[in-house]
């Protein structure tokens, strides 16, 4: 009995008309779509990315505040979270450690959140004007599960991190991320359902709220 | 799934005095319409990008050996196992042995319609394996006893609050609630543990990209995310159309998705998600497999209906079907409801076993307008409905009438003498107004609806005098 593959890869190639071996134009062909690859049409903007970014991220029901500098990062979020009376305890992603936390008055665990973390903090690969959608690479300093598990997420997006659309992030990350992460995750504001009777309820499965911090 | 579709008529009839359902239906009728236009004006140039979304799926499918193989070699450089299934019976089996290899007891699942198509829930509990259903509209079926979703993007659609509220009291043991946040946060803590506890994720994949080896899973829960970052196992179960060459194809698609679907320019989590975890990661699957499912998908290429495989399953074509929307998914009697339903069973389940359903379209062409990779619904359910007739499946009335008709029609002088003489028939039943709402010789025409009467002259009788009059 053939395997299930040569049988579906057989009929395929029955109904397409070519013959049972020696494909190489073809396979040319797919290579060539490959490394040609090309963006489609997309919408275009005029004026100022991160400006559209915060909008359309604000649009999402995300909460968006701008930070002078990096190191201000562990103080913003010590006083965004108290001002929401969301607590002290936080996790924070490996990528983000050399920050000065210990002055922050935050209980900050560096790692991955488990099930019970209330609020996870995290960097991001980039940040997408278009949609206001964040572009977050798994990996030992980036753990998917800080933007997941937490009921409240805390981004820090670097304003030269802000680029035009997903096409511009993929070149981006084609160009330096090596390996290719497990997960790349593209986030829009909190997790939603509209399951019951099409109302949107915030909060089905991941974080019930998330906070971006633009720094520069 | 067992198909019930050859039930169409009966089930429809229930559904129409189902007055429950009725309100349901007329609850969010149209919504998902109305948002689906508001956010297209967001894309400078919709029907270019309309255009580009259907040239990719178009391309794949004329190369799909060579584009399956490509995203085969990929996705098994980068770590995953790559398995093939004829059927959704072979899908299941290869899920189970998949399972049992790694001791699996429980699996928690992300919405896929091919798992559907595949019955693996019932095949999972045969084999003695826990699935969990976590998209919210999912796990309220699962726990009313496996009732089928009703809609592919929203599962639910039939029921009401007060219905889920019932249903969770009844289940959980819990405070009847009416309030959605709440009962969205109940569910919440009903599966956070399962999330946390089982052992295998199971997903679809919107997109499977032949570049990166990657599968696309768009969801606006997070369960997708959840079912493929927590379980040691992760298990994506996809048809074989699903391919897409690049990354940038994935934004293009991404930009028409979610916006047919629900309207929304983007859906809160896309992801791609490429082999198992790295050395050091702190989470995601040590193991990743891809169960590619042909399930009648092959022999649809290179035929009459191969532009069917272009479908995203954005729902679109059910959320702006006047007949959908007044019958529901459920009479259509197997996974796929609305338009794209009435196209997939019966080439998917036979002919014979869904016979009503491409009849069951006024082929208004709502469908094919807003399809976003324009496929024609319409003209496929009318190449149907052709090969109905060359099967001999046409009930032997119609088929004399058809005959009777063709017979009349090739007969110019006799046809519009016929036509004369209906004309006055129905005048004459319409007595004076321009509605009949009784037809003598077809009462079912009427049963619902008036009909229209006629213009006292046919087209044809009101050109030739015309051409009388102008002297030519």
């Amino acid at each position: 009995m053939s395997s299930a593959r040569d049988d579906i890869l057989g009929r395929l190639r029955q109904r397409i008309g070519r013959e049972p071996v020696g494909t190489p134009a073809a396979r040319e062909r797919v290579e060539q779509v490959i490394s040609a690859s090309q963006a489609g049409p997309r919408p275009s903007y005029d004026g100022d990315l991160a400006a559209r970014f915060i909008e359309r991220a604000k649009a999402l029901i995300s909460t968006v505040d701008d930070c002078a500098a990096p190191a201000d990062v562990p103080a913003r979020c010590a006083s965004w979270l108290a001002s929401q009376g969301l607590g002290r305890q936080v996790v924070v992603s490996p990528a983000l450690a050399g920050l000065d936390w210990a002055a922050s008055g935050l209980d900050v665990r560096i790692g991955a959140a488990a099930g019970d973390d209330p609020v996870g903090i995290t960097g991001c690969f980039r940040a997408i004007a278009e949609t206001g959608t964040l572009m977050l690479c798994s990996g030992a300093q980036s753990p998917a599960v800080n933007s997941l598990l937490p009921e409240t997420h805390i981004a820090v997006v670097p304003r030269e991190h802000i680029v035009a659309d997903m096409e511009a992030a993929f070149a981006v990350a084609r160009d330096t991320l090596d390996p290719w992460p497990r997960a790349v995750n593209f986030v829009s504001g909190p997790s939603r359902t509209a399951d019951i009777e099409q109302t949107i309820v915030l909060g089905a499965h991941g974080p019930y709220r998330v906070h971006l911090l633009i720094v520069g | 799934m067992e198909i019930r579709s050859m039930h169409f008529v009966s089930r429809v009839r229930q559904r129409l005095d189902d007055t429950e359902l009725q309100r349901n239906l007329q609850r969010t009728r149209g919504r998902n319409a109305a948002a689906r236009l508001a956010s297209l004006s967001s894309l400078d140039d919709f029907d270019a990008v309309r255009a580009r979304a259907t040239d990719i799926r178009a391309s794949v499918l004329r190369d799909l050996d060579v584009w399956l193989e490509r995203f085969e070699a990929e996705a098994t450089r980068r770590g995953a196992t790559v398995l093939w299934a004829r059927d959704g019976d072979e899908a299941c089996r290869l899920v189970i042995d998949i399972a049992r290899r790694h001791d699996v007891k429980t699996v928690v699942k992300a919405k896929s319609m091919v798992s559907e198509e595949a019955g693996l829930n019932a095949a999972l509990e045969a084999a003695g394996i826990r699935p969990v259903e976590t998209d919210l509209g999912e796990y309220i079926l699962q726990i009313n006893d496996n009732e089928p979703p009703s809609h592919i993007i929203m599962p639910v659609i039939h029921k009401s609050k007060e219905q889920v509220s019932e249903l969770f009291a009844r289940v959980h043991g819990t405070a009847a609630k009416t309030d959605i946040v709440e009962l969205t946060r109940e569910a919440r803590e009903k599966l956070r543990p399962e999330f946390l506890g089982a052992e295998m994720g199971i997903s679809g994949g919107n997109f499977l990209i032949a570049e990166t080896g990657s599968v696309a899973i768009v969801t606006n829960e997070g369960n997708g995310r959840m079912c493929t970052t927590m379980p040691r196992v992760h298990v994506a179960l996809t048809g074989i159309e699903k391919v897409i060459p690049t990354l940038d194809d994935l934004a293009t698609l991404l930009r028409i998705l979610p916006r047919s679907a629900t309207g929304q320019a983007i859906s809160n989590y896309v992801s791609l998600l490429t082999g198992p975890k790295h050395e050091g990661d702190a989470d995601g699957p040590e193991h990743m497999y891809f169960v590619l499912v042909d399930g009648g998908r092959a022999d649809l290429i290179g035929g009459d209906f191969e532009a069917m495989l272009r479908c995203i399953r954005c729902g679109a074509c059910m959320n702006h079907c006047p007949v959908y929307q007044t019958i529901g998914g459920h009479s259509y009697g197997w996974v796929y409801p609305g338009p794209m339903g009435s196209v997939l069973t019966p080439l998917y389940q036979g002919l014979e076993k869904a016979k009503d359903l491409p009849q069951a379209a006024t082929l208004c062409n709502q469908c094919g307008v807003v399809c976003p990779v324009s496929i024609p619904l319409p003209d496929l359910m009318r190449k149907l409905r052709q090969k109905q007739v060359e099967a001999g499946l046409r009930p032997w009335s119609e088929r004399l009438s058809m005959r009777l008709w063709a017979w009349v029609a090739q007969r110019p002088a006799l046809y519009a003498r016929g036509v004369r003489l209906a004309v006055r028939y129905l005048r004459w039943l319409a007595d004076g107004r321009d509605r009949i709402q009784a037809m003598g010789v077809a009462p079912g025409w009427t049963a619902e609806r008036d009909f229209p009467a006629p213009a006292v002259q046919s087209f044809r009788d009101q050109y030739a005098a015309r051409q009388r009059r102008a002297g030519r």
